[in-house]
């Protein structure tokens, strides 16, 4: 067993870091949130320049196979950059035609486009709720609507979220693509898989927060002394790392289950990882969202302020909590009701 | 990265669990925290001893099997969740013995492990002093100088077991007048049998002698019983210590099975709708296996050559922590039998989750306490400025 980052995995991750930190993402969130695409768009192409959506496409597509580890590295990343755009649901859809199958050619189209960064892609399962994020700007919606399977071209208009940087959206049905059980059984996959990559950027919206919150803490003076010193604040800081420690491993190895499962290929295989993912995903969204109620009250009036990038974090942690699945659904999932395991 | 045992260790694995159910006592011991108790555990260490099981990771020469750290977890997670018995030998096992491995002779290792494996002399730890608990730097017994040894002299206080056990180690003021409290501090071991020391039981939350008091009047202890350079004694208590919060003393495996029996419970008749609850009993079982991954990650880190440091203050709260939730929400889930003490007849698990939550409720003061593990974070993994104490 060595359940550690290799060294080249570690790499990428640093790597990836240093190109969003060079690519200014704080501008483009916002150019995003006030309806500009085309800066995120070249954040996009930069981070599919680096592999990072082949992580979730099989190599006859283009991709680099389906890499659930790699995709938690980079998906870290994206969360601690707060980059814009629908990318956990470009790498799930991807994830979800390959679960497919036949999808009557459209699948072999998507995957390559998304493989080379060409297509931003949505993805939606009305079961769990009538909104997809970034229908707008995305080139493709795909939803689910209970056993079909339909590529939507429009999009209503935007409905503002909490997060300016998530625009969300109800769409009108499309061309059929597919239809039948194998539809829900591959959406419920997808599902889970949305979830793992929620968690992952969660995970880096917690880390990015605490980071911010730690630099300031030791820089701002009250009483004299740096606020750092003070016991509550430290404690406070203290819970938070504490929290996104021990998430951590979970969401790795919910994505080590994961590949696991998806080389095992059975259902049994799959709904297990999707209990790890369901702890991973209550864990990480809890413990982001204690760094960003730590991070605004630390910061004390300035916390309060959209004009200080770390708002565009908080938002995005309280938002990340509740996508694709609350922590309530999480934890009935980690522990389904009696009634509902004898039936 | 992987999940994956070797053959090796699946078949360490594997013989350990068979090795379990074949011993494991079908009813559940009396309380190490009483006489007869204590006897029966000393008795349980011993059969432990015969299936070389008592400490995995030991040289085989001091009794051990030399296993790895991977196997140890894995042990403990059989042996939790066989039910084995708590362990007596804890102190000396978790915290004495890593402690020597690092600082002791070669004469000390030898002539203390091989007994304390035995189950023959059981260890407890004196530290703790009514004037010196979190800032354990200000005890004040001494250690005198005499011929050939060091004379001791003072009051020691909580120290856990200490009511029925055989020897103690502990930090005693050796160089009075240095410039830091934290100087000057000699680390020994001694016999709580021998002349001069008064051991006064003291009975935790729930009435059993758990802990006593130590009163210490020109105790002998030889040259050979101290550990480390005299006057050197923080540097070793810090290796202890570090024992102590990280896995050594509370490993997953205890969390893992605790959580397993209480997913168990809720199944077999909580009712459904009370999500609440079940919301508790989800997060027991989240945090038991975040807790068995972080394990696995750490031993990774230390293979390949990491080392644990203020890492041990984060485990240590986690656990803590962890072990409080999953013993009240058993008792919200046994509701009216909750209440019912380990001494119940009717008391349900033999009152394991009664007697589990009195003892979880100390997890949080001893070891360090958890503010003072939450300073420890903030300075030393979050670079945050000391304060005032
Ligand atoms: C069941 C149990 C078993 C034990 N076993 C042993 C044993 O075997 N050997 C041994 O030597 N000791 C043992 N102890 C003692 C234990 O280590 C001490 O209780 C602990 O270190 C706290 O010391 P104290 O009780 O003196 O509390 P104090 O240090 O007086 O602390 C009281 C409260 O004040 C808080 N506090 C103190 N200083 C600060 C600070 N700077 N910042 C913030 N908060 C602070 C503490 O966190 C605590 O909440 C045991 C304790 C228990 C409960």
């Amino acid at each position: 067993m060595r359940f550690l980052l290799d060294a080249e995995q570690a790499e990428f991750g640093r790597t990836l870091g240093r190109m969003l930190a060079a690519a200014d993402t704080p501008a483009a969130v916002r150019a995003w949130g006030a309806g500009d695409s085309a800066p995120g768009s070249a954040v996009w192409r930069r981070l599919a320049g680096a592999g990072v959506f082949g992580l979730a496409v099989p190599e006859k597509c283009g991709g680099a196979g389906f890499l659930p580890v790699d995709l938690i590295v980079s998906f870290v990343e994206l969360g601690r950059y707060a980059v814009p755009g629908p990318v956990v649901e470009t790498a799930v859809a991807a994830v979800l035609l390959e679960r497919l199958g036949d999808t009557g050619g459209l699948a072999d189209i998507w995957r390559p486009a998304i493989a080379a960064g060409d297509a931003m892609v949505s993805y939606a399962d009305l079961a769990r709720g009538p909104y997809a994020l970034d229908a707008a700007t995305a080139d493709v919606t795909f939803l689910v609507d209970g056993d079909t399977l339909r590529a939507s071209d429009g999009s209503g208009p935007v409905q503002p979220s909490v997060d300016p940087a998530r625009r969300l959206a109800r769409c009108p049905g499309g061309a059929v693509l597919a239809s039948g059980p194998a539809v829900r059984a591959a959406a419920a996959q997808a599902d889970d898989i949305a979830r793992l990559l929620t968690a992952a950027q969660a995970l880096g919206v917690g880390r990015r927060l605490l980071d911010d919150t730690v630099a300031y803490v030791k820089q701002r003076t009250q009483f004299g002394v740096a606020i750092g010193s003070f016991q509550a604040v430290k404690h406070r800081l203290a819970d938070v790392l504490l929290a996104l420690e021990f998430a951590e491993p979970l969401v790795y190895g919910a994505a080590v289950e994961v590949a696991g499962a998806s080389q095992a290929g059975t259902a049994d295989a799959a709904d297990a990882a999707g209990v790890g993912i369901a702890m991973a995903k209550v864990a990480a969204g809890e413990a982001a969202y204690a760094a960003a109620r730590a991070a605004l009250q630390l910061h004390g009036a300035l916390g309060y302020t959209d004009e200080l990038d770390l708002s565009l974090w908080i938002r995005k942690a309280r938002a990340l909590r509740n996508a694709w699945g609350t922590p309530a659904e999480c934890r009935a999932r980690v522990l389904p009701s009696p009634v509902a395991t004898t039936r | 990265m992987d999940l994956e045992l070797t053959a090796a260790d699946e078949e360490f694995r594997r013989e350990a669990r068979d090795w379990l159910a074949a011993h494991v006592p079908a009813e559940p011991l009396p309380s190490l925290e009483t006489a007869e108790g204590f006897a029966a555990h000393r008795a349980w260490e011993r059969e432990l001893h015969g299936g070389r099981w008592s400490a995995v990771t030991w040289p085989e020469e001091y009794g051990g099997r030399g296993a790895s750290v991977l196997q140890w977890l894995l042990f403990e997670e059989e042996y939790h969740a066989a039910r084995a018995p708590g362990r007596v030998s804890q102190n000396g096992v978790s915290l004495l013995a890593p402690t020597l491995f690092e600082h002791g002779t070669d004469e000390q290792v030898a002539r203390v492990l091989p007994p304390m494996a035995r189950g023959e002399t059981v260890w407890a730890q004196a530290w703790s002093e009514p004037g010196a608990g979190s800032d354990l730097a200000a005890l004040r017994s001494a250690a005198v100088r005499a011929d050939g040894g060091w004379l001791l002299r003072g009051h020691k206080t909580w120290s856990s077991r200490a009511a029925f056990a055989d020897r103690a180690f502990g930090l005693f003021r050796s160089h009075p007048g240095g410039d830091r409290p934290h100087h000057g501090l000699t680390y020994l071991m001694f016999d709580l049998a021998a002349p001069g020391v008064t051991v006064r039981p003291i009975g935790r939350l729930d009435g059993k002698p758990a802990f006593a008091e130590l009163f210490l009047e020109d105790v002998f202890v030889p040259d050979a019983d101290v550990i480390g350079e005299p006057g050197q004694g923080w540097r070793v208590a810090m290796s202890t210590a570090g024992n102590e919060r990280g896995l050594t003393l509370r490993s997953p495996g205890r969390f893992t099975a605790a959580a397993d029996r209480l997913a168990a419970l809720w199944r077999a008749g909580a009712d459904p709708a009370d999500t609440a609850l079940r919301d508790r009993v989800a997060d027991a079982l989240i945090g038991a296996r975040a807790y068995q991954l972080s394990a696995y990650a750490g031993v990774a880190r230390l293979t390949e050559g990491g080392t644990p440091g203020a890492a041990a203050s984060l485990t240590k709260i986690f656990w803590s922590e962890l072990d409080i939730a999953l013993h009240e929400t058993a008792l919200d889930l046994l509701g009216p039998h909750g209440e019912l003490a380990d001494a119940a007849p009717e008391a349900p698990d033999h009152g394991g989750w009664a007697d589990g939550w009195i003892f979880a409720l100390a997890g949080p003061v001893y070891a360090g306490t958890n503010e003072i593990q939450r300073d420890i974070i903030a300075e030393r993994l979050l670079g945050l400025p000391k304060g005032r104490r």
